[in-house]
């Protein structure tokens, strides 16, 4: 499980189960930078099935907009952040 | 959803079109607040349910109607009712009148 | 057996959109024909309050606390961030602490306050529901819970902000706010300029609901 933070450089996991899941499909397989920790959350993909949700650290995660659509960005260097939980996340080199 | 393809959004006296919320769609939020609080499912649990009735439901179903349907499924999986005794009561219900004033009970 | 509601599937787009007299739009209700979904919501409330699960007073007074909620709240809490630059290093370090400092009954709402200046623009769009900060501002204009809003936000803001009358220069950097998870967004508007004799109350009727969603600026003192 990622643990890092802020500034720390990271993309999101590509994979794409079926389901309830609180990582949008535009932002799937793009790198981005920890903008802050928000602590531990529950996980959404076990709450949706009236499951106890494990406790997952929550992070937001700054991604300018080229970075997420290349050429079909409005103008590159605006921002997306969104909150992506740390399952969803790999540290990037 | 993000990122689609969509056009413009609906305007209305040059403004983004918006309404004065009904009774019944303040009961329906109403109910999910109260129901997520007292712990029969959650707000994940509500947005499952939706997001399972697919992208045709956004076209057919208003956003309450979505909102109501999916109070419904979580109450069914944790069983404070049952299907037949919604199906009864309904029977019930659409028996008083034929509009919402006169279906929901005086003073209910 | 006669029944009230027509099947779903039978349903026209349920849009009985109105002017009033007022000339605000409302969706028509009590005297409009019952529908499907509408006698499902009359049957299930009477069936949890059968079985003691709510009461018809419970949910009456959620709906007075909902009522209760409205941008007027945000507007203040904008105006003290305007006024009192103390405050406003505690609204942005802690947006759900600060509200409820001013005495907001915000319930679990875990809230970020983002601030634009001359150089930043902050929007705020859940693209997976309609998260909105409802426990501070109330409920969410319809626009906000639509496709065309949710789908366009995250890739072309300027012509979405645009379709509200707000072209922003190049040189301005957007920053838009996905409310993916548990944190939910209010945006401070840049403080008018002409309005540094307005106390906090007059300050707080520049600060409409739209300008805390970044739709809009906060308008101009008269």
């Amino acid at each position: 499980m990622l643990d890092v933070g802020p500034g720390t450089a990271v993309r999101v996991r590509g994979m794409q189960p079926p389901g309830h899941i609180r990582t949008p499909h535009y932002l799937r397989g793009k790198a981005g930078v920890i903008e802050r920790c928000l602590g531990l959350s529950g996980n959404p993909e076990q709450l949706a099935y009236g499951l106890p949700g494990a406790s997952l650290p929550l992070y937001r995660v700054r991604f300018t907009m080229a970075d997420i659509w290349g050429a079909r960005a409005e103008r590159p260097d605006d921002t997306l952040d969104a909150e992506i939980y740390g399952h969803w996340l790999e540290e990037t080199v | 959803m993000g990122g689609d393809a969509a056009g413009p959004l609906q305007q209305q006296n040059g403004r983004p079109v918006e309404h004065d919320f009904a009774l019944w769609e303040k009961r329906v939020d109403a109910l999910m607040v109260l129901m997520t609080t007292k712990g029969h499912f959650t707000v994940d649990g509500l947005r499952r349910a939706i997001e399972d009735m697919g992208p045709g439901a956004f076209e057919t179903m208003s956003y309450y109607d979505r909102w109501i349907a999916a109070v419904n499924q979580n109450l069914v999986e944790s069983g404070v009712y049952t299907l037949a005794e919604l199906g009864e009561k309904m029977e019930q219900v659409a028996r008083r009148g034929s509009t919402y004033g006169q279906a929901s009970l005086a003073g209910a | 057996m006669a029944t009230g509601w027509k099947k779903p599937s039978d349903m026209p787009h349920d849009h009985h959109d109105h002017l009033s007299s007022s000339g605000h739009p409302y969706r028509a209700d009590n005297d409009a024909p019952l529908t499907y979904w509408q006698t499902m919501e009359i049957a299930l409330r009477e069936l949890l309050v059968e079985k003691g699960v709510t009461s018809q007073a419970e949910i009456a007074s959620q709906i007075d606390a909902m009522d209760a909620r409205s941008p007027a709240d945000g507007a203040r809490v904008v105006a003290r961030a305007w006024s009192d630059p103390a405050f406003r290093d505690r609204l942005l370090h802690d947006a759900s602490a600060a509200s409820r400092e001013m005495g907001f009954d915000i319930g679990a709402l875990r809230l970020i306050a983002v601030e634009n200046t001359g150089d930043v623009h902050n929007i705020i769009v859940c693209t997976l529901c309609s998260c909105y900060p409802r426990n501070l501002l109330g409920l969410s204009p319809d626009w906000y819970k639509t496709r065309e809003y949710r789908s366009r936000v995250v890739i072309e803001p300027r012509r979405v902000l645009a379709e509200f009358g707000l072209t922003l220069p190049d040189t301005t950097t957007i920053r838009v706010h996905d409310s993916t998870a548990d944190m939910r967004y209010i945006v401070i508007p840049v403080r008018p300029s002409g309005t540094e004799h307005l106390n906090e109350a007059q300050l707080a009727t520049l600060v409409t609901r739209d300008s805390m969603i970044g739709t809009a600026q906060a308008r101009a003192p008269r």
